[in-house]
């Protein structure tokens, strides 16, 4: 079935029904137009579904292929659920020297009853080094933290047997879950838990605290409340506050110093845990360089002062930081500063044999757990891979040396026994420890153990023997420790290497599908039946063998055994035509130079060194593949006249009209594309590798600045860019018309969006300037910042669905405009022969629509009247876009900093230059199969990762900005996990998702770009030189008449085929894929290639896991950008549709 | 077009690679302690120094250009004057690029402007030397089908691969194998000397591999 409209003039009319093709059909069935509107729309309805559900479906096989490489990169820790117990030793043989027969000792004697363990959260080392100012004549450094935990010092000074300061060596991830884990158990938390830190569960393997339990001591908590996760009911009395509000410095800290004297006076306790959060909330929100910093070290010396003051002699006191933090107050990673803590122990009796040295000792965290479970008479938790400190066991200054070594061998090798007990369990249970290693260690350990036997049984020996025995269980301890850490990174290379086939085999199908979709005979109709059809006999063919087999059913699998199913009749197919007609390379489309640089961005994923300086490669080769279409654009002789290349070089010419304009305008469009990559660099953030590069101080809160003045100007300035957005955006609108449709979106332009600029303002007024209102204000402030964002999000969320609901924004509404006489419909039946005719139908329609328009458009002498009703509808489609865009860009803005606005304005005004570069190079092929150029693609991939970094990110943990989380939730978000995690996320990857959304501009615009373009290019040079000498008003006759001639169809050219546009929407959302996963691709490879790398879980594994979740939000972003556009497509026909239903009236 | 050109044309490049080879032993005669990376600068200067004069000694002795020859002094001077501003001109231009690119626009300003200087040695003084400074002119050769002589076809090629050797040389920088010569901008610099070298002994060569497909419309 078809239909043909026609806005013929009746003589045109009689010429077309003269001739054969028209004249064929009958004619005037104006009765049939719903029916054949909607057959049409059903078969556009079709394809685009498919389009939709083939993209869905490509990104379903890079999801297989990212969650295999991953299950088998990112392996996590056997937990071993085994107790150590004091009926059970660990080993024979140990209690020769220790028990004593005391009451409450286990593996050994209890050298104290009760603990006080004050935790510090984030206490970097230095923060406690003593200061020596004395000894050097130069004047001590004052920075905010140093020489404030004076206590520490004096009783250093004083009773330097009764005190040790530590510099304690952290295991990376230094997050607080993982460090209170590695403090508990002696274990180490692997890499993958980073991510449940805000999700943290109770402990399931065994545990200091667990111990304690069944040891029945009593064990009082107080502070962060992370311990009530980890530790479910193991404390006799607990206060716990929330942890999760980091820009609370106080809560937490005194909520404890409420409770800490009291308790320690009532004593009801026999192991007291402090938590405190003051310093690390300091870090995050000020860092350590800030005066806050002091008063709150300040703060914890008069703790620790008080705490030693109550000190028993029977009690020890142990301050430990759980991990540092960097420059700036994060942590996270495994940096210097990060991972050196404090440790601090205190008795009031004598307790270590000699002074102290010099420098204190580094030694590992894990240590602790050890130490502490001999002290106090417990056995070590099962799967402790930490080794005793041995000075603890001496017995005090005045023992003898003698026993006193002996002491320790006995605590070494207790220790040694309970190691090699859980090494001999773990590798029963799993496969992971290596075996040569293991059976090296075997050996040391035998020997060592036969050494110290042989040591007891004759006490007198020399002292010699003492300290080999020492040194071998050392060597044994230190052995184990290196072999857990190197096997708990261990790769199953056959799920890496699978799921690296996988992505490329995707790759590789992007490539293909986006070339047949060029093709004019491309169908839609095979891209969908088969490979679901295979994925499913492929899923239930493995599902079944699994249940024959018994086999626990893996989703992972399951899902990569179903994307090489349904890849495979792809593959096999391009196989088939690469054999049969065409040899490969005619298929990888990919113009030379910018292949080029693809590889060498991919190559640039293998180099340690080139990720970590990915925020400056990522300008580099964005600015060079812009010179390369600006020169490629002079190259191709469009800066120059042709005439000119053939005259003699000195010959003076001046004839450079048009042409050399839009040159210049490339030249100027590409200098301005390099100036905002330039000044969005400056808003750079520096890895932690690279000690050199300073930070850029603005991408601070205004918050955490001092000066009032230096203030109040950037908040001019971030308001001024929120502004200039809006106005730009605006403007952008009003040009092409689109403002001055009636319709919900334009209203929600004109009204809303203005409202969410000046919420966003209002919101970082109160936000920057929260700490100095006065009291009296405090609580409406607080009520206004968790009101504020909430509002603009929900004023967003409004804006998008009105965008959704009437996407068409065209000033006129159906029906109400009477008919010109001129104006004759001509509808048909029977289905379009061919697809000339769908292509014909639309922009006759349109133009007829654009007649009649003109006509009202006369009668009311209104401004511009040929031009408006043109434009609105020419871009309906990026008007829809570009609003979408600005609309999601505030909720974005408000989760970031404030003065990352002025970056959210040079994205736009980036993109906005680079789009008309591209637009300046593309011809527009009206009737054929329609395509993006691959720069394209590249060029809007490449900018979104620079954004990625001009936002302030770096692809690793620690400069995760988690302050997102409190936008809005002020307060926090109790237990909730998914909403924090969005935020986080959205403020992470907002320049994947804002470019990802914005994609389809880049098939859009040359067609908008069409309108300035061709008016200018059609008038030939001689008629121009006629019209200067006429007057103005002839001017605008002429170009009356030339407009109806050919007015600009503009966007209205892609619904003339919807049928190219479909599969030019297709081929840019697998040439987007393409580009973002060949990127994982690279990833992947360079994190399984290098996975022996030192560098490989700081650099390459966060890099996989941050351009993973890049690419899911990408490709989710695409899908909704192209679904936009579908919607848009959808609407403008039933407006059609209307339209022509009120014409039949 | 013949062999003799060619052949010409060979001589003038050895000529000039022997000009950048020339600025590294000499210095060293009367210079203590001279070596290209520790006194870079120096080096540029001289090296700079060196080609440019070899360049203006080929403009003045085999006149390859015959359409100069308007003889008049005044004519002389403005036209000298004019490239010494088209020079500065293009340094100044390159020096914005740079820093567009990336280079830090505060610190280590004369270093990049030197990094400018040498560049503009390697392609715009030529371009002055063979085309004047013309603009048009240049425009024309370095596009399609624009080349109207030997002399043109390998001043385009010798100033595109100083162009690539510079943009190849950026990329050693972020390299942790810290080495003398990564840092801003000698990298660059080497990397476009070597460019220029490579393009120097590559024109004649491909002149002479294409000379049956070259035609050129003037001759």
């Amino acid at each position: 079935m078809g239909w043909l409209l026609n806005s013929l003039s009746p003589e045109r009319l009689l010429r077309g029904n003269d001739s054969s093709s028209v004249a064929e059909r009958p004619k005037y069935q104006l009765v049939l137009w719903p029916t054949v509107m909607n057959s049409f729309s059903c078969l556009t309805r079709m394809q685009k579904v498919s389009v939709l559900l083939f993209l869905v479906w490509v990104c379903f096989f890079f999801y297989a292929g990212i969650a295999l490489f991953t299950s088998g990169f990112l392996l996590t820790r056997l937990e071993l659920t085994n107790y150590s117990s004091c009926q059970e030793p660990p080993g024979p043989g140990f209690l020769a020297w220790g028990s004593q027969g005391k009451p409450g000792a286990c593996w050994m004697a209890s050298r104290f009853s009760r603990v006080v363990l004050v935790l510090i959260d984030a206490l970097r080392f230095d923060f406690a080094q003593p200061q020596r100012s004395h000894t050097s004549g130069e004047p001590p450094v004052s920075l905010p933290f140093l020489g404030k935990l004076g206590s520490l010092q004096r009783l250093l000074e004083i009773q330097p047997h009764h005190a040790r300061l530590y510099r304690s060596q952290v295991d990376p991830p230094t997050t607080t879950m993982q460090r209170l884990k590695a403090l508990t158990t002696g274990s180490l938390p692997t890499f993958i838990d980073a991510g449940s830190n805000f999700a943290s569960h109770a402990i399931l393997e065994d545990n200091l605290i667990k111990q304690l339990n069944s040891a029945g001591r009593q064990v009082v908590f107080m502070g962060d409340d992370t311990w009530k996760d980890l530790f479910p009911g193991a404390f006799s009395k607990a206060f716990f506050f929330s942890s999760f509000n980091v820009k609370d410095l106080h809560t937490v800290d005194n909520g404890i110093l409420e409770h800490l004297y009291p308790t320690m006076d009532s004593g009801e306790w026999d192991v007291l845990i402090a938590h405190f959060l003051g310093v690390d909330h300091c870090g995050h929100k000020h860092g350590p360089h800030h005066p806050e910093m002091a008063k709150k070290l300040t703060q914890m010396d008069q703790v620790i002062q008080g705490l030693v003051e109550r000190l028993e002699n029977d009690t020890l006191l142990v301050v430990a930081g759980d991990h540092g933090m960097t420059v700036n107050g994060d942590h996270g990673g495994d940096s210097e500063l990060e991972v050196s803590a404090a440790l601090f122990l205190y008795s009031p009796t004598p307790l270590f044999p000699s002074a102290p040295p010099e420098e204190p000792e580094a030694i590992p965290q894990v240590s602790l757990v050890p130490t502490l479970a001999l002290l106090l008479g417990l056995p070590i938790p099962f799967g402790n891979i930490g080794e005793v400190m041995t000075e603890l066991f001496s017995g005090g200054e005045d023992s003898q040396p003698d026993s006193s070594a002996l002491a320790q061998a006995s605590a070494l090798h207790i220790n040694a026994q309970q190691v090699s007990r859980f090494l001999h369990t773990y590798s029963a249970a799993t496969q992971d420890l290596q075996v040569k290693e293991l059976h090296r260690l075997q050996n040391l350990f035998s020997k060592a153990s036969a050494d110290y036997q042989r040591l007891l049984q004759s006490p007198n020996e020399a002292e010699a023997t003492l300290q080999t025995v020492i040194t071998e269980l050392q060597q044994f301890l230190r052995g184990a420790r290196a072999i857990c850490i190197e096997s708990w990174a261990r790769f199953s290379l056959v799920r890496m290497a699978g799921g690296a086939a996988l992505l490329a085999a995707t790759c590789f199908l992007c490539l293909l599908a986006s070339q047949w979709a060029t093709s004019p005979a491309f169908s839609f109709r095979p891209l969908l039946l088969m490979p679901v059809a295979w994925a499913l006999a492929g899923a239930t063919l493995y599902a079944g063998l699994l249940t024959t087999t018994s086999l626990k059913l893996d989703l992972v699998v399951l899902g990569a055994v179903a994307a090489v199913a349904s890849l495979l009749p792809f593959l096999w197919k391009a196989w088939g035509s690469c054999r049969s007609k065409k040899p490969l390379p005619t298929l990888i489309s990919i113009p030379g130079p910018v292949l080029l640089l693809l590889l060498i961005r991919l190559a640039t994923f293998f180099s340690d060194s080139f990720v970590v300086a990915e925020a400056r490669a990522t300008p580099f080769l964005l600015g060079s593949l812009i010179l390369l279409l600006v020169v490629q654009r002079h190259w191709e002789g469009q800066l120059l006249v042709p005439k000119l290349l053939t005259i003699p070089r000195l010959g003076s010419s001046t004839l450079t009209g048009p042409p050399r304009h839009s040159g210049g305008y490339a030249l100027r469009l590409g200098i301005g594309l390099l100036l905002c990559t330039r000044l969005a660099g400056l808003f750079h953030r520096c890895p932690e590798e690279t000690p050199a590069c300073h930070s850029s101080p603005w991408l601070s809160p205004l918050a955490s600045m001092v000066g009032g003045r230096a203030k109040n100007l950037w908040y001019g300035a971030c308001v001024g860019a929120l502004v200039a957005l809006l106005v730009a955006v605006r403007l952008w609108l009003r040009h092409y018309g689109n403002l001055k449709s009636p319709e919900p979106p334009v209203l929600f332009v004109r009204w809303g969006l203005p409202l969410m600029a000046l919420g966003t303002a209002a919101y970082w007024a109160l936000v920057s300037g929260a700490d100095e209102a006065p009291p009296r204000l405090r609580a409406l402030v607080a009520g206004a910042s968790l009101v504020l964002p909430r509002a603009v999000v929900g004023l967003a969320a409004a804006g998008l669905m009105l965008l959704l609901w009437k996407p068409v924004t065209v000033l006129v509404k159906a029906g109400t405009g009477t008919p010109r006489t001129r104006t004759v419909l001509t509808p048909f039946s029977g289905p379009p022969t061919s697809q000339a005719d769908l292509d014909y139908v639309v922009p006759q329609i349109y133009r007829h629509m654009q007649e009649e328009f003109r006509g009202r458009l006369e009668r009311t002498k209104s401004q511009g009247p040929l031009t408006v009703a043109a434009y609105q509808l020419g871009s309906v489609y990026s008007a829809a876009m570009v609003t979408a865009l600005t609309v999601l860009a505030f909720p974005l803005l408000l989760l970031h900093a404030e003065r990352i606005s002025l970056v959210f304005l040079l994205l736009f005004l980036q993109s906005f230059l680079l789009l008309h570069l591209l637009a300046a190079g593309i011809p527009i092929t009206t009737p054929g199969p329609f395509a993006v150029p691959w720069q394209a693609v590249s060029a809007w991939a490449l900018m979104a990762t620079q954004t990625f970094y001009s936002t302030g990110h770096q692809p690793v943990f620690p400069a995760i900005h988690w302050h997102a989380a409190f936008v809005g939730f002020p307060e926090g978000h109790g237990s909730s996990t998914w909403l924090p995690a969005l935020l986080v996320g959205a403020n992470t990857f907002a320049s994947h998702l804002l470019f990802a959304v914005g994609c389809p501009l880049l098939l859009l615009w040359p067609f908008l770009c069409e309108s300035q373009g061709p008016r200018k290019r059609r008038q030939p040079p001689g008629s121009e030189a006629k019209g200067r000498v006429r007057p103005e008003e002839e001017e605008e006759e002429e170009e009356e008449e030339e407009e109806e001639e050919e007015e600009p169809l503009m966007e209205m050219r892609l619904r003339g085929a919807p049928h190219h546009f479909n599969a030019a929407l297709l081929q840019l959302g697998l040439k987007y894929l393409f580009v973002f996963g060949i990127q994982i691709l690279a990833c992947a490879l360079a994190a399984s290639i290098l996975r022996r790398h030192l560098m490989v879980w700081k650099v390459f594994a966060p890099k996989f896991i941050f351009e993973a979740i890049g690419f899911i939000v990408s490709s989710v972003g695409l899908l909704l950008g192209i679904a936009l556009v579908m919607r848009v497509d959808g609407a403008v026909s039933s407006w059609f549709k209307k339209l022509v239903l009120a014409q039949q009236r | 077009m013949k062999d003799t050109d060619i052949k010409t044309l060979l001589y003038a490049h050895f000529l000039c690679i022997f000009s950048v080879i020339l600025s590294v032993l000499i210095p060293s005669f009367f210079m203590e302690d001279f070596s290209i990376l520790d006194t870079h600068l120096t080096w540029l200067c001289f090296c700079s120094l060196f080609v440019t004069s070899i360049n203006l000694v080929l403009y003045l002795v085999p006149k390859p250009n015959a359409s100069s020859k308007r003889s008049s002094l005044s004519h002389k001077v403005t036209r000298f004057l004019k490239c010494c501003v088209y020079f500065f001109v293009s340094c100044f231009f390159f020096h914005v690029i740079f820093v567009l690119y990336g280079a830090p626009l505060i610190e280590l300003v004369l270093e990049t402007f030197l990094f400018a200087v040498i560049l503009s040695t390697f392609t715009t003084v030529p371009c002055l030397c063979l085309l004047g400074p013309n603009l048009k002119a240049w425009l024309r050769v370095f596009s399609k089908n624009g080349v109207t002589s030997i002399w043109e076809n390998s001043l385009q090629i010798t100033t595109i691969s100083s162009f690539v050797g510079a943009w190849l040389g950026a990329f050693p920088i972020p390299l942790d194998w810290e080495r003398p010569w990564q840092v801003w901008p000698i990298s660059c610099t080497l990397g476009a000397t070597f460019g220029y070298v490579a393009g120097l002994v590559i024109s004649p060569l491909w002149i002479y591999w294409n000379r049956k497909q070259l035609t050129y419309k003037n001759n």
